[in-house]
């Protein structure tokens, strides 16, 4: 394809290119070793990209189709303990297939990225966005975060392996792509040089856990329950120090390419200042909230947009900080949590926990439930959720859980 | 806010898909050069394409950022400022595969915007096609055949290169021809495509369309259910069981009531049933069962459900029994049997007019050395143009 030819290596240049793409790019520039593929939309776009990329002799990297989506993750990680660089995706059910290979990752301290590009979890077969594939990984050890632009994944590609790849971390980290808004839509991407990437992004060393027979070390050995406890605080520990490294790597990255990402990197504030009340939700429903809340704003009513980044780590501290000064919070969940407390979805009860321990105003958290299935979400919609946030900050109880944009 | 810029591309699934993908990166890349942001894609549901499915991209064009995410909030663009058509037999309708229902091809065009239709047909042609709208808008033609270059097997023909051109000159608040030749010049390198451009540029006929003028045929439709309707455990009743023909007999199959396909095909089966040997095989092969029985016990094949894949003529064992016709040549999905019972006489000169005065098979090649073959007739439309 015309835009492969394209592919910069000596200078800074700009493309026009899909989020799936910019990946790729970014895989290339990154001089990943390792990358495991099989077919699923929308995630088998960026393997298509990648492996024309290779088939061009543009990048230098062992493109392995595998069996199946288990298969995929197991070979990954395996090479990742040998010293590779790795990539590997996938979505929906396909990445609920590769469950078990997911589950042992983290544990056995492997940094990899992964691309999720958020599908529909079958039945029914449907390809459209929605966040439960991604989400189902969000107690195990892997590190989650949402993009809403094929610049921002472009980026985030960079700084997700500085990040797993750092001795206090070495732990997978997950980039989620909404399917369709970003995976198939092209867009204006910068693309940095390579050696502004070989500035940013060190070798990947695993020091002493390196599989090597100069490191003779075993992996993964059957241990008995006295074992499990102090294994899990391991994890435990890198889950505690994982915000702060972020932070690092963020600044770097902004030192580095010149783009920054706001005062933390958890989150963006949008027209947030003298906000009375805020949305929240992440990945490209940015798009549509934040035409609304302009709309809005120009009609005079003071409604402002969080957009959540990082959903692992989450940052609680962070959130309930930001969200106390406001009267009422609606968390737009592209996701479900049957059975949860009230209902609601799994953002919106994750926030509803962030605010609780504090000592500060704690505003009443509505939770909508919204275009699931990649439905699209409405100007009149996200009025719709705003004016109930109004009601609440006005004192009138709403329902903790609103399903909005379908059809009865 | 500023000015915002949509452009739909409608194409034939897998063949266009790569010609419809760089006409709308043209578009971004052209308008770039006076300083407007923009974004392509393609509507996701039509995605994995089907062969021959109606199908679409999109290109947003705006003044400035801001405008643009307007444009980009929305799943796609619900009113368009110019559409462009790359196969005319897709002038009667669409029928994208995730969407049950006859969307017209100008549904989403703004009124007094333009319709670009890549054809050799006269607009009045086009026209019997084309749904009705109750805005004037215009129709601009664009001399050339259904296109299937950018795929990978085919040559490249410059259809991309003509159609922006015609976009140039239907639409230069979006961009001016100057910043397409920017475009292809730096961009693509590519000196000999601007004269294809150019030339499109300064040929492209315009017809003003009257409001209400076009097919007067209501487009098929129907409302989707509500979760309280539907039925529990993603589970769907069965088509019904078929059942006699007429009360004279014969068969009709059982099929489902909102899965009709109209616009799926490019070309449709005509029959001549006075040869047929009834030999069944039509019937049997057809890979969406669209073929009835009649009464007299011949095979009819059924317009609502014909996909027109062309296995039946492929299958049939009697010469010139079975033959697939451009749906240029068909302004209705009348039934054929019935008009052959009706009165024969007129029938069999019905169906020689369909056979012997239709546009050629387009829609790709079936040899080695076809296109070849076929360089001297494009030359011609071309320098007739």
């Amino acid at each position: 394809m015309a835009v492969m030819a394209q592919t910069p290596v000596e200078q800074e240049s700009e493309l026009l290119i899909t989020g799936s793409e910019a990946m790729a790019i970014a895989c290339k520039l990154a001089d990943v070793d390792v990358v495991t593929a099989f077919p699923i939309r929308p995630y088998d776009t960026v393997m298509q990209f990648m492996s024309q990329l290779i088939a061009d002799g543009k990048m230098d990297c062992e493109f392995i189709p595998a069996d199946g989506e288990h298969s995929q993750f197991e070979i990954v990680k395996h090479a990742s303990t040998c010293g590779a660089r790795v990539f590997v995706g996938s979505s929906g059910v396909g990445w609920m297939y590769a469950m078990e290979a997911l589950t042992v990752t983290p544990a056995l301290r492997v940094p990899m990225v992964a691309i999720v590009g958020n599908r529909a979890l079958d039945d029914p077969g449907a390809f459209g966005t929605e966040h439960n594939d991604a989400l189902s990984v969000r107690d195990l050890g892997w590190h989650l975060v949402w993009v809403d632009s094929a610049q921002e994944a472009f980026d985030t590609n960079l700084i997700a392996y500085r990040f797993a790849e750092d001795k206090r971390i070495m732990t997978p980290v997950a980039i989620s792509l909404d399917g369709a808004f970003l995976t198939h839509s092209q867009a204006l991407v910068k693309i940095p040089t390579q050696a502004q990437v070989d500035k940013f992004l060190p070798r990947y060393d695993r020091g002493n856990l390196l599989f090597h027979p100069d490191n003779p070390i075993s992996i993964a050995p059957q241990c008995n329950e006295d074992w499990v406890m102090e294994i899990r605080l391991q994890q435990y520990g890198v889950t505690q120090r994982s915000k702060d490294v972020l932070r690092e790597v963020y600044a770097e990255y902004d030192s580095v390419f010149g783009r920054n990402y706001g005062p933390n990197p958890f989150f963006e504030e949008y027209m947030t200042e003298d906000a009375d009340v805020v949305l929240l939700g992440m990945g490209t429903l940015s798009m549509p909230v934040k035409v609304a809340v302009r709309k809005m704003r120009a009609q005079g009513k003071k409604v402002g947009f969080v957009r959540l980044r990082w959903f692992r780590p989450f940052p609680g501290e962070e959130l309930a900080q930001c969200l106390s000064q406001f009267k009422a919070v609606g968390v737009i969940d592209r996701d479900y949590s049957l059975g949860s407390p009230y209902l609601s979805g799994v953002v919106a009860t994750e926030v509803r926990t962030a605010l609780y321990p504090g000592n500060g105003p704690k505003p009443p958290v509505l939770g909508f439930i919204c275009g699931l299935g990649g439905r699209e979400v409405y100007e009149a919609d996200i009025e719709k959720m705003t004016a109930a946030c109004f009601e609440a900050a006005a004192g009138k109880p709403q329902p903790l859980t609103q399903w909005i944009g379908v059809r009865e | 806010m500023g000015q915002l810029f949509a452009v739909e591309i409608s194409y034939r699934g897998v063949f266009q898909k790569n010609l419809a993908k760089n006409i709308c990166r043209g578009i971004v890349l052209a308008a770039h050069n006076e300083g407007r942001p923009g974004i392509s894609f393609g509507r996701y549901s039509d995605s994995p394409e089907r062969n021959g499915i109606p199908a679409k991209s999109f290109a947003i064009v705006a003044s400035d950022d801001e405008t643009l995410e307007i444009g980009m909030a929305q799943y796609m663009p619900k009113q368009v400022d110019l559409t462009v058509v790359l196969d005319d037999t897709l002038c009667k309708g669409l029928e994208p595969w995730a969407w049950a229902g006859l969307e017209p091809v100008n549904h989403t065009l703004k009124p007094g915007k333009t319709l670009i239709v890549v054809s050799t047909e006269p607009a009045a042609t086009l026209l019997k096609m084309i749904h009705k709208k109750d805005a004037p808008y215009k129709l601009g033609i664009l001399k050339g055949l259904a296109s299937f270059s950018g795929m990978w097997n085919y040559k490249d023909d410059h259809t991309d290169m003509r159609v922006l051109g015609a976009i140039a000159k239907a639409l230069p608040e979006m961009f001016k021809f100057e910043s397409l030749e920017k475009y292809i010049t730096e961009k693509l390198k590519a000196p000999a495509k601007v004269q294809s451009a150019l030339m499109a540029y300064q040929r492209l006929a315009v017809t003003d369309v009257k409001a209400g003028e076009g097919n007067q045929e209501k487009p098929y439709s129907f409302v989707q259910p509500g979760a309280s309707q539907m039925r529990e455990g993603v589970s769907i009743e069965a088509a019904p069981l078929g059942g006699p023909y007429n009360s004279a007999g014969g068969y009709k199959s059982g099929r489902p009531d909102k899965l009709m396909k109209f616009s799926s095909r490019t070309l449709r089966p005509v029959v001549d049933f006075s040869v047929c040997t009834k030999c069944t095989l039509c019937w049997l092969q057809c890979q969406d069962g669209s073929f009835d029985v009649t009464p007299d016990g011949y095979y009819d094949a059924n317009m609502k459900y014909c996909m027109g894949c062309g296995v039946c003529e492929a299958v049939c064992p009697v010469p010139n029994c079975i033959t697939m016709v451009s749906e240029l040549a068909f302004t209705d999905n009348a039934n054929q049997w019935e008009a052959y019972t009706k009165d024969k006489a007129a029938y069999k000169a019905w169906l020689k007019t369909k056979i012997q005065n239709v546009p050629a098979r387009a829609h790709g090649y079936r040899y080695r050395g076809q296109y070849k073959e076929e360089i001297p007739a494009a030359l011609e439309i071309a320098n007739k143009a």
